[in-house]
């Protein structure tokens, strides 16, 4: 394959799931590249199609429609060699309570053809267990361990057999902040070694942080795909944020997300922030906190999936 | 498959379902030998002197092959079937199917598993029942033909129950209903000959009995059929199960959306 080849390339992929009450369509027609060593970041509300599209990659669902190239094979028609390159961290905390976290990683290599008996590999296993904080778990058995330390063990089984392309489904979903930190670090340190990584997350900040490039999913369409950098420069640019115990005129509550006595409130100029402030001050609303800023990856993505960009 | 290391990765779930069974071998090996030991009993002692079958041959000394062979049955099918449910629901699937195995690799690893516990529990249960009986092997070649073949089509047909159920419920379904009632009316217990014609036309229709019959007939040298016919019948339907079992695998029938 040429260096150009996509690490991963989505075409035209459809998917529609037959059932009781009619045909549902998960995706439709989603086609984007991501690069040899890009960190990439799949974001979509739940139901978006997310997971369905990791599944079609992984090769537990099949499309309807279109195809999916890792490193330029299809992973239905070359499904073994497209799934050599990938390493897959599965969304549910999954695990086999028949065995301890070394007896996992090293039939999880084994699957991939990794012999379980070679002294490198297990200087692998070893070396993925002190990264991701386990090792003195290596012989403890899965049903023993933490929700936590469960996730971690996800994390190494899918790098056991040293993939190219490490996909994330939600991996930080429910875990604690440690772990996330430790996660990351080790996620960013392969990234820079050369991996391609996608991911997908409900934090925002994480993929704001991480990922160089994004795509947005909304009812199974991308909506938006460009460098977050892009995504961020591209909409209102300005937020207010204060704290109030009074109810928002219904003017603003269009343009508002509310949590509890915060209020956040998109403005695109100097002369929208001044009339948002005169329609506060008119509604008896006094804006405790004040702050004006920049827009985040959660401005961006919610404003996008109000229809703005669609 | 493609190229790479196919037989690694085939070998690998192979050992990694053997390694299952054996792990809770108190409850997958010893526990169905206890069963057969305690049928030995009560059957052996109500039955060993009214009853003489083929003739001459004591009724404890003919149960002693029945128990061997349904044991093989019943433990073979449980193991495929138990793994790949448990499997499915648990969600751990997931690291087998995401892995470059093929569908040959699967049949090849659940299977041989399968193949592995039958023989086992079956090898237990010959152990601990051959000392209450005289004992015979008159042709050792067809007790090995029968056992594996037997063996290999229990272990594919609780690959296909595993694949089609969704609930635990309906693999205990497919076991009480379907393996428990053909094995018990196989002959384990009395000779397929001495039943009224009808009967004896319906077992007739049964393959279990031919595999039972054609493992006893390596013991005494005598049976309710030839071993040959025997061969032909387990032979078909072992073929016919293990093609369905690969079309399933292949087509990734309920594994893969």
């Amino acid at each position: 394959m040429s260096d150009r080849t996509p690490a991963i390339s989505f075409q035209n992929v459809g998917k529609t799931y037959g059932g009781a009450h009619g045909a549902v369509r998960a995706l439709t027609d989603v086609s984007f590249d991501i690069a040899p060593g890009e960190f990439f970041g799949l974001l979509g509300p739940n139901g978006a199609g997310k997971t369905t599209l990791i599944s079609i990659l992984a090769g537990l669902a099949r499309a309807s429609s279109g195809r999916v190239l890792v490193h330029g094979h299809d992973v239905v028609d070359d499904y073994a060699a497209a799934r050599r390159m990938l390493g897959i961290v599965p969304q549910e905390l999954v695990f086999d309570p028949f065995f301890s976290v070394r007896e996992a990683l090293r039939l999880q290599g084994g699957y991939f053809g990794v012999r379980v008996d070679k002294k490198a590999n297990d200087d692998w296993i070893d070396e993925l267990l002190v990264n991701l904080g386990l090792a003195d778990k290596a012989n403890a058995n899965m049903r023993q361990l933490s929700g936590g330390m469960k996730r971690r063990v996800l994390v190494a089984q899918a790098l056991v057999h040293r993939p190219p392309v490490i996909v994330l489904d939600e991996p930080t979903a429910g875990v604690d902040v440690e772990l996330r930190q430790t996660l990351w670090q080790f996620v960013a340190r392969l990234n820079k070694e050369g991996h391609t990584v996608l991911l997908t997350t409900h934090y925002l900040e994480e993929a704001e942080a991480l990922c160089g490039r994004l795509a947005m999913l909304k009812q199974g369409r991308v909506v938006a795909l460009d460098r977050t950098s892009a995504l961020l420069a591209g909409t209102a640019s300005t937020m207010l944020r204060f704290k109030t115990d009074v109810l928002l005129p219904a003017s603003l509550r269009g343009q508002s997300r509310v949590t509890g006595r915060i209020v956040q409130v998109t403005a695109h100029d100097a002369h929208e922030v001044e009339r948002i402030l005169a329609t506060l001050r008119e509604a008896g609303c006094a804006p405790e906190d004040l702050e004006i800023g920049r827009a985040d990856l959660e401005d961006v993505f919610l404003e996008i999936m109000q229809g703005a960009h669609a | 498959m493609s190229a790479g290391t196919p037989l690694a990765g085939a070998r690998t779930l192979l050992y990694k379902e053997v390694l299952r069974f054996w792990k809770v071998s108190f409850q997958t090996v010893a526990a169905p030998v206890l069963t057969a030991i305690l049928y030995l009993l009560i059957f052996g002692h109500v039955l060993e002197d009214r009853v003489k079958v083929f003739g001459s041959i004591g009724y404890t000394s003919f149960l002693i092959p029945g128990l061997v062979m349904m044991s093989v049955l019943q433990n073979a099918f449980a193991n495929s079937s138990s793994s790949l449910i448990q499997s499915k629901i648990t969600g751990n699937l997931v690291f087998v199917l995401v892995a470059p195995l093929s569908h040959w690799a699967w049949f090849v690893a659940y299977v041989g598993a399968a193949v592995v516990r039958g023989i086992a529990v079956g090898f237990g249960v010959f152990i601990v029942t051959v000392w209450f009986a005289p004992f015979h092997l008159a042709q050792p070649l067809w007790v090995i033909v029968f056992a594996l073949m037997g063996a290999a089509m229990m272990g594919a047909l609780g690959l296909v129950a595993g694949l089609w159920a969704e609930k635990f419920d309906q693999i205990a379904a497919f076991q009480n209903f379907i393996v428990m009632p053909m094995t018990f009316l196989s002959g384990v217990f009395y000779s397929v000959g001495s039943l009224p014609g009808f009967w004896k036309a319906v077992s007739h229709l049964n393959p279990f009995f031919y595999m039972i019959d054609g493992f006893r007939h390596g013991f005494f040298g005598v049976s309710d059929v030839s071993p040959w016919t025997g061969l032909v019948v387990v032979g078909t339907s072992l073929a016919l199960v293990c093609a369905l079992c690969l079309h399933l695998l292949r087509i990734g029938y309920k594994i893969r959306h």
